[in-house]
C-alpha cells in the first residue's frame, strides 16, 4: 500500500510542510514503512493499550481538574459534587478510577511479555530501562493521584508511604516532612500532589513514552520467537518476515482496543468499584486525621511491594531493613537484561529451568499481591518471607540458572 | 487468544468473593431494591424526618431526590425542605457542629455517602440493633457499633429492645458469648413492618450515595452493546487487510 505513493506528494500542502518539517518521513518512519515481525500474538496488544489508556487518563484527567479543588477542606466534597453536579462527571470520574487501575493491569502484561519473549535483552537494553522509568514514574503519579480524593484512605495511605522514608537512618525525618511539606498530611501535601500529579509527572510520562517508542524504532520490535527479522532482508532492504505496522498493526490493535473498551466498560458502568479493589469503601469516609483506621492498605497495584516491605524484619526498631527490600525489589527490575545471561530470548526455546524459576516469581508475586491487602498474621508473614525470598531469587540466582540451563536450537525466520 | 483472554479474566475472579467483607456480627442482608420507586420515596420521607435534623446529607440537593424519584417540586418545597430553605439548595443540617458536639460527644456524619463507605448491609443491620442499656448517656447501646453516641432516633417506630446474652458451649468446651435481642415494648410498627421501613430508609441511603447509578448502568448497557458492533467491524477489517499475510 504504502508503494511509491512518496513521489507524488512533493507539491501541495504535504510538499510544503515536507520542505520545513519531517511529516512524511515520520509518517513512513514510524508507521508506514515500520516493519513489525508478522507474528506478534495476544501479548503485543498491551503496548499499544497502554498507549491508549494514557490517552485517556489524560482527557478524563483534564475535564476532573476543570472542576476539582486540590484544598483539604473541598477535596472530598469536590469530588462528589464531580459525581452529582458536573454533567457526566460520574462518568470522568469513573473512567479516571477504573483507568488507573486499568493502566497497570495493561502494563504489568507488557511487562510480563518482555519477560517471557526476552525483550528486555541486547539490543533492547535501553527500550527496557526507559519502560522501568515509565514504571517507576507511573507509581509515582498513581500514588499522588490517589491523594487527591481526600478519603480516609487516600490520607492514611500517604501517611504511611511517607512515613516510609522517614525509616531512612539520619535524614529520614527531615526528608519525610520536607516531601510532605508539613508534620502530617495536610493541605500542603494535597496541593503539591496535585501539581505533580497533573502536570510533573504526566509530562514526565509522555517524553518517556516518546523515547521508549524511539529506542524501540531504532532497533526494531522482538517477537514471540525472540529472532530478528532485520538478518533476512529482500532486495529492497524490507525484512522478509516483517510487516508494515500500517495499515497490518493499527487495524489489529483497533480490534484489541475495542476488545479492552468493551471490559473498561462492564467495570465502569456495572461495578466501578470492582468489590473494593479499584474503589476502596473506606475511602467514602473523608480524610480525619484524628481517626487512624484499623486497616490500612494500598490499591491493588502496590501490594506486592508493600507485603516485601511488611515480610522483612525490623532491625533495632527501624522498617529501614524492609524499606530498603521494597526499593531493591523495583531497583532490581532495571538490571534484567544484564541479569539474564541464557543466549536465547524467547520462553519458546528456553529450557525448563527458567520455566520454573517464571512460574515461581509469578506465583509468589500473586501470592505478594494478595498478602499485601491482608492483616497480617504468623501464618501470613511467614508465607509473605518464603515469597519474598523467591522474588528476589528469581532476580539474583538468574545469572547462574539462565547460564545452566538447556537452551533449544532457535530457527533461522519467524514461525508463523 | 480466547484461552488468554479468559485466563486474564480468571486473574479478576477473586475480586467478586472480596464484597463479602469480614464481620464480627452475624448481618442480615438488606436485600433492597434499588428499582422500586415506592420504597426509595418512603425511604426519602423517613431520612428527612428522622435522620436530618442532626445529620447533613450536604453533598446532595433536595430537587435531585424530587427529580430522581418521581416527586413534584411543590411537594419537595413542601414536604422535604425545612428551616425556609428552596429546592435547590443542598442538604445541610440546621444545628451547630459545635452543639451536636456537645449533645453526642461527635459530630453526626454527613451520610451523602454512608451507603458506599459502609455498605447497605452494616446500615440495615445496625439501624435495627439499638437496645437499653441504661450505663450509657443516651440510654441505649449498639449490636453492631457498640458504645456509638447515636439516641435510639426510630424507637416510636421500633419500640424498645433488651438484649439477651447466652452462654453457648461449643464441642471443645470453649464458652462464648452469644447476644440476641428481644424486642420488650412494641412500637409504632411490627417487626416486619419495622424491618421493612429500615430496608426503604437504607434504599434510599443507596441512592444518594450515588444518584446516577441508574443512569449509569442504563448507558452501559446501550456503550457496550455499540462495542460489541464495533468488535465485528473491526475484526472484519483486520481480516480483510490480513488477508496477503502468510
Amino acid at each position: 500500500m504504502a508503494g511509491n505513493t512518496s513521489e507524488k506528494w512533493q507539491g501541495g500542502l504535504l510538499g510544503w510542510i515536507d520542505a520545513r518539517f519531517p511529516l512524511s518521513s515520520m509518517w513512513y518512519d514510524h508507521l508506514a514503512r515500520y516493519y513489525a515481525p508478522k507474528n506478534f500474538n495476544f501479548w503485543y496488544f498491551f503496548g499499544s493499550l497502554a498507549l491508549m489508556v494514557l490517552v485517556l487518563q489524560i482527557l478524563t484527567g483534564i475535564w476532573l481538574t476543570m472542576n476539582y479543588k486540590p484544598d483539604a477542606d473541598l477535596a472530598f466534597n469536590s469530588v462528589e459534587y464531580i459525581m452529582r453536579d458536573v454533567n457526566w462527571g460520574w462518568l470522568i470520574r469513573y473512567m479516571h478510577s477504573t483507568g488507573a487501575s486499568a493502566f497497570f493491569i495493561v502494563v504489568y502484561l507488557h511487562m510480563f511479555r518482555g519477560l517471557i519473549y526476552g525483550s528486555f535483552k541486547k539490543p533492547r537494553e535501553l527500550i527496557w530501562i526507559f519502560g522501568m522509568i515509565i514504571y517507576v514514574a507511573l507509581m509515582a503519579e498513581a500514588f499522588m493521584g490517589y491523594l487527591l480524593p481526600w478519603g480516609q484512605m487516600s490520607y492514611w495511605g500517604a501517611q504511611v508511604i511517607i512515613n516510609l522514608f522517614g525509616a531512612i537512618p539520619g535524614i529520614g525525618e527531615t526528608l519525610a516532612v520536607w516531601i510532605r511539606g508539613d508534620y502530617v498530611v495536610a493541605d500542603a501535601t494535597l496541593n503539591r500532589f496535585f501539581a505533580f500529579h497533573v502536570i510533573a509527572v504526566p509530562i514526565v510520562l509522555l517524553a518517556l513514552v516518546v523515547l521508549h517508542i524511539l529506542a524501540l524504532h531504532e532497533v526494531g520490535s522482538n517477537n514471540p520467537d525472540g529472532v530478528e527479522i532485520k538478518k533476512h532482508k529482500d532486495d529492497n532492504g524490507i525484512p522478509l518476515d516483517g510487516i508494515p505496522f500500517h495499515p497490518y498493526y493499527t487495524v489489529k490493535d483497533i480490534v484489541g482496543v475495542v476488545v479492552f473498551l468493551i471490559f473498561f466498560s462492564i467495570v465502569v458502568f456495572f461495578m466501578p468499584e470492582l468489590g473494593g479493589y479499584f474503589l476502596e469503601a473506606n475511602n467514602f469516609f473523608p480524610a480525619d486525621p484524628l481517626k487512624t483506621p484499623q486497616h490500612i492498605a494500598p490499591l491493588w497495584y502496590f501490594t506486592p511491594f508493600y507485603a516485601i516491605l511488611r515480610a522483612v524484619p525490623s532491625i533495632g526498631g527501624s522498617a529501614f531493613p524492609g524499606v530498603l527490600a521494597m526499593a531493591v525489589s523495583i531497583v532490581v527490575m532495571f538490571f534484567l537484561p544484564w541479569l539474564d545471561r541464557s543466549p536465547v530470548k524467547s520462553i519458546r526455546y528456553r529450557g525448563a529451568v527458567y520455566k520454573v524459576w517464571l512460574a515461581l516469581f509469578v506465583i509468589s508475586f500473586f501470592v505478594l499481591g494478595w498478602l499485601g491487602m491482608e492483616q497480617p498474621s504468623t501464618v501470613k508473614t511467614l508465607i509473605a518471607r518464603i515469597c519474598t525470598i523467591v522474588y528476589f531469587a528469581f532476580f539474583f540466582l538468574m545469572p547462574i540458572y539462565t547460564k545452566m540451563d538447556k537452551t533449544k536450537p532457535v530457527p533461522d525466520r519467524v514461525k508463523s | 487468544m480466547n484461552k488468554q483472554l479468559i485466563a486474564v479474566l480468571l486473574l479478576l475472579v477473586p475480586a467478586w468473593g472480596f464484597a463479602a467483607g469480614e464481620h464480627d456480627v452475624q448481618m442480615e442482608e438488606a436485600n433492597i431494591d434499588p428499582n422500586n420507586i415506592q420504597s426509595l420515596q418512603r425511604g426519602a420521607r423517613l431520612f428527612v424526618n428522622y435522620c436530618l435534623s442532626c445529620h447533613s446529607a450536604a453533598l446532595m440537593r433536595y430537587e435531585r431526590i424530587g427529580k430522581d424519584l418521581g416527586i413534584k417540586e411543590k411537594l419537595v418545597a413542601q414536604y422535604m425542605v425545612f428551616s425556609g430553605g428552596k429546592p435547590g439548595d443542598l442538604m445541610k443540617v440546621a444545628a451547630h457542629p459545635e452543639d451536636e458536639k456537645a449533645w453526642f460527644g461527635t459530630v453526626p456524619p454527613d451520610l451523602t455517602v454512608i451507603a458506599r463507605s459502609r455498605g447497605v448491609d452494616w446500615l440495615y443491620n445496625y439501624l435495627r440493633s439499638f437496645y437499653r442499656d441504661d450505663s450509657k448517656l443516651t440510654g441505649v447501646n449498639n449490636l453492631v457499633f457498640p458504645d456509638v453516641g447515636m439516641p435510639d432516633v426510630l424507637w416510636e417506630l421500633q419500640g424498645w429492645q433488651e438484649a439477651e446474652i447466652h452462654t453457648v458451649k461449643d464441642e471443645e468446651g470453649n464458652e462464648t458469648k452469644d447476644v440476641t435481642l428481644k424486642l420488650v415494648e412494641p412500637g409504632l410498627l411490627t417487626p416486619k413492618e419495622f424491618d421493612r421501613a429500615i430496608r426503604d430508609l437504607v434504599n434510599f441511603l443507596d441512592y444518594m450515595g450515588e444518584p446516577a447509578k441508574h443512569e449509569r448502568r442504563a448507558l452501559g448497557v446501550k456503550v457496550i452493546l455499540f462495542l460489541l458492533v464495533l468488535l465485528v467491524v473491526a475484526y472484519l477489517m483486520k481480516r480483510e487487510f490480513w488477508k496477503d499475510v502468510h
